[in-house]
């Protein structure tokens, strides 16, 4: 059974067809990443699978059922997490409370009135695992507005992890880090591999060949191919339309 | 209930109706372009009424009244846009309600201050003072003449929306305003003036109300939350919507106070019916904006269709 | 909790919390019953306060309709006692019942916008409020009406002004204490993380509706209790209660005081009803003058008197927040570039 898959979706904005019959069929504890040219309709695909935009046409099952129409806080409370490409957080809260209330949301409801969200001990330990994965355990206490862009990011990660994800949409986790930054954020994704299936949407190449499972093409909203990394790197059409304008390394 | 009772009742919805659109369309624009709430556009109405009052007493001329009112709320705006609300437009619409929320209770208090707490009256102009026949019906000049003035200025405005460079400015600015300064244009000079605008037509309102009503202190407020409901139904920023939700507010709350009442007894006892007919009416508008909202959250006609 | 008792505007409300246990005795004995009322005053404004605080501070919900729940408050004493029912729990179970439904009602209605629309809408329907009670002839309409029997509890009566002062204290430290908890508690991080950051709520599996309209409930009934004492306290009720002015004034003392603070509200009632009476002792115009104020408060945006004590204390520069200092008004949600 699949973890997550996609049949023939469709998105249009007026007669401009953005997501072209997208079928995906990822495997549990895949990391499967999505590559494209800019406008390629990455993030609207994603918006899709996450529910916070509604399809046309075509249908998502998690892990064999259908969620085709449920929103986006049904979907994260059946294990179905995605972060953002920019960067959405809790600007006041401290890094722990963000982390913490994404703990929670996951687990259970918030209509608990008297006792402190920072007491739950199980909380307190789902989060600060996520943290520590994350790098950001020194940080804990900081408000989140004063964290410096690249752990900013790894906040945006650390909240998706703390809510016991089964799958995790990532949508361009790595964009505008240093390369050391990149780095560990590819060496925490390359530990988190096989616990979970993740699909990841990215730029940076070094990063998704040195993860990826399988890789899929889109442009212009068509998924043009799915395959290996070896297989991608071989592809000729793949080769002109996107990644002949960059050299990669094998 | 006859044609004529029903067709009077029309035109005085239209005319309520013209009247909330002149509040509406300023209110809306500054809404939906500046994203800015202002509760003090019941107040530029009522300093409108009150600087015609000043003026008439000086003069004896009705003319020089209203340029008075509207003059004077020109100016008023202006000045209010420049010192005060300009400093507001990048912050929270808390602190939009807060600060107009005070200048409402200044304004109040310093009509009373100026003018005094009794009510002041604008008599109708002699040459109106008559009534027309208008398909078998007499009815008075004035409220027809107030009709007319709004529809002149309803379609004065649709000119200005849709033949005009500024026009065309003003609509791009309601549906994406950061984009209409980075296209270079003097945005600071561009909101002032369309304040100053909105502020303009609420003077005028007040101008052409105050004969029909007295002038007095907070006058302003019952008014400008009718109008709020109008721009709810119409969709903000919209000054199409304002048109029509104005017309759709003004006839439904009018003939709903006329008749509603005189329905009720039909079907219910006379003391139930002089108890909730009247409360009823006035409800009438606020369950329309209710189910609108329930149905259309974005308002009948929404800014970026017209 | 213990590392905020000593924050000065921790402090600060401790001492007006013991200052106001004291009133009565020494009303009493300078013989001027005038403070008694002047003071329970305040503390009923501080909690319909509190309760507004519980949807704009920490919801970011904009609500300028807030004053109905007050009336309604009223009311659900008036109408009962003026048909011959004294009995303080009947009035007080009307008065939650009718609030809750209310609340819940309009709530779920405003909540299908946000922004500019919430503003107006809960303002649209306060009026809706104002206009049935003013229809309401047999109980005094636009005048209003006296209370005919005040609400009896256990024998003691509310309409005692010893009474209605001391119940007042009370349900005002219950609340200050509740809204202190509740701050840091699983449902005011979820509300207080709506208001900063909707979308993520939901994306993290909180539907931030629903804990926005439960927020919204709690306070209007809250806002009820506090009117059912204000009808008490004033032996009267009247549609003015429900103006959008009151509601407007509620506003202003919970920005007064620090919005989201869990003591503004306390302090803003203090200052904005203190101000109110000092500014009337100097000149009949009082209102121009409180209103100028108003407009300036709007237009500087402070953090509000809790946050001004917390930042004295903090040493740090005013662009650092603390942890508790009350937000910058940057954080109630504003529609992010589209159209309201």
């Amino acid at each position: 059974m699949s973890a997550l898959q996609t049949t023939g979706l469709v998105k249009r904005y007026g007669g401009i067809l953005v997501t072209d019959n997208v079928s995906l069929d990822i495997r549990p504890g895949e990391l499967h990443a999505i590559i494209g040219p800019n406008g390629a309709g990455k993030s609207t695909l994603i918006n899709q699978l996450s529910g916070e935009l509604v399809s046309n046409s075509g249908g998502v099952a998690f892990h064999g059922e259908d969620i085709t129409s449920l929103r986006i806080d049904q979907r994260a409370r059946r294990g179905l997490l995605r972060s953002y490409q920019i960067t959405s957080i809790f600007e006041q809260f401290t890094v722990r409370e963000n982390v913490t209330l994404a703990a929670l949301g996951a687990r259970e409801h918030g209509f608990r009135f008297w006792q402190p969200l920072l007491g739950r001990a199980d909380l307190a330990h789902q989060a600060d695992e996520a943290l520590t994965a994350c790098g950001l355990a020194d940080h804990a206490q900081a408000p989140a507005g004063d964290l410096a862009y690249g752990q900013r990011r790894q906040l945006e990660l650390a909240m998706a992890l703390a809510a016991q994800p089964k799958f995790l949409l990532l949508d361009e986790p790595m964009a505008g880090m240093s390369v050391q930054e990149s780095q560990a954020v590819v060496a925490m994704l390359a530990g988190l591999k096989g616990k979970y299936a993740i699909l990841l949407i990215e730029h940076d190449m070094d990063a998704v060949f040195a993860l990826a499972d399988r890789i899929s093409v889109l442009v212009y909203g068509k998924v043009i191919f799915t395959g290996t990394p070896d297989e991608i790197r071989a592809h000729p059409e793949v080769k002109t339309v996107y990644l002949g304008e960059e050299g990669i390394e094998a | 209930m006859t044609m004529s009772l029903l067709f009077t009742q029309l035109l005085n919805g239209l005319q309520l109706g013209v009247l909330l659109f002149l509040l509406a369309a300023g209110l809306t624009l500054v809404f939906g372009i500046m994203s800015f709430v202002n509760l003090a556009h019941g107040s530029l109405y009522m300093l409108g009424a009150y600087f015609a009052a000043s003026a008439y007493a000086y003069t004896e001329s009705f003319g020089l009244a209203l340029l008075a009112g509207v003059g004077g709320c020109v100016v008023l705006g202006f000045l209010l846009e420049r010192l005060a609300i300009s400093r507001l437009y990048r912050r929270d619409h808390l602190d939009h309600v807060l600060t107009t929320f005070g200048m409402v209770l200044f304004f109040n208090e310093l009509v009373r201050i100026v003018w005094g707490p009794q009510p002041y009256f604008l008599p109708v102009p002699a040459f109106l003072e008559n009534t027309v026949d208008l398909l078998g019906i007499s009815y008075p000049s004035y409220r027809f003449a107030i009709i007319v003035v709004g529809l002149l200025v309803a379609f004065g405005a649709h000119l200005l929306m849709h033949k005009t460079r500024l026009g065309m400015l003003i609509r791009a600015g309601a549906v994406n305003p950061a984009m209409v300064g980075a296209l270079g244009v003097d945005i600071k000079l561009l909101n002032a003036l369309l304040f100053a605008l909105g502020a303009a037509l609420a003077g005028l309102a007040g101008v052409m109300a105050a004969p029909i009503l007295s002038i007095q202190s907070g006058m302003g407020e019952p008014v400008l939350i009718t109008t709020l409901v109008v721009i709810v139904i119409g969709g903000i920023g919209s000054i199409s919507g304002a048109f029509y939700a104005a017309l759709i507010v003004g006839v439904a709350d009018t003939l709903g106070r006329a008749f509603l009442p005189t329905l009720l007894r039909e079907v219910a006892s006379r003391e139930v019916a002089n108890a909730a007919g009247p409360a009823l009416a006035s409800m009438l508008v606020y369950v329309l904006m209710a189910l609108v909202l329930a149905v259309r959250p974005q308002g009948l006609f929404p800014a970026g269709r017209s | 909790m213990s590392h905020t008792v000593f924050k000065p505007a921790t402090l600060v409300t401790l001492l007006v919390l013991a200052v106001l246990a004291c009133v009565p005795l020494a009303a009493h004995l300078a013989d001027q019953p005038f403070y008694l009322a002047f003071f329970a005053r305040i503390m009923i404004y501080a909690i319909a306060a509190s309760a507004l605080n519980l949807a704009l501070g920490y919801g970011g919900l904009v609500s300028l309709g807030h004053a109905l729940f007050l009336g309604i408050g009223a009311y659900s004493v008036a109408i009962p006692a003026f048909h011959g029912i004294d009995n303080g729990w009947l009035h007080l179970l009307c008065c939650v019942v009718v609030c809750g439904v209310v609340g819940l009602v309009t709530g779920a209605v405003s909540l299908r916008t946000t922004g500019i629309g919430f503003i107006m809408i809960t303002l649209a329907f306060a009026q809706m409020g104002y206009f049935v009670f003013v229809s309401l002839k047999q109980y005094g309409g636009d005048d209003g009406t006296t209370i005919a029997a005040t609400s009896k509890f256990f024998g003691a009566d509310l309409g005692q002004a010893g009474t209605v002062y001391w119940v007042a204290l009370v349900l005002l430290v219950l609340v200050l204490w509740w809204m202190a908890r509740l701050r840091v508690a699983p449902f005011g991080m979820v509300l207080r993380g709506a208001r900063q950051n909707p979308r993520r709520i939901n994306a993290i599996g909180l539907r931030s509706v629903r804990y926005q309209l439960a927020a919204y409930v709690l306070s209007a009934v809250l806002c009820g209790v506090a009117g059912m004492l204000l009808a008490n306290l004033t032996g009267f009720a009247s549609p003015s209660t429900m103006t959008w002015m009151i509601s407007g004034d509620l506003i202003v003392m919970i920005v007064l005081g620090g919005i989201g603070t869990v003591f503004g509200p306390l302090l803003g009632a203090l200052a904005f009803l203190g101000l109110e009476e000092v500014l009337k002792m100097v000149t009949e115009y009082w209102m121009a003058v409180f209103g100028l104020a108003i407009v300036l408060i709007g237009v500087l945006g402070k953090a509000g008197i809790a946050g001004l004590l917390d930042g004295l204390a903090s040493r740090r520069p005013a662009s650092a927040p603390a942890k508790r200092a009350a937000p910058a008004a940057v954080t109630i949600s504003k529609p992010v570039g589209e159209q309201a």
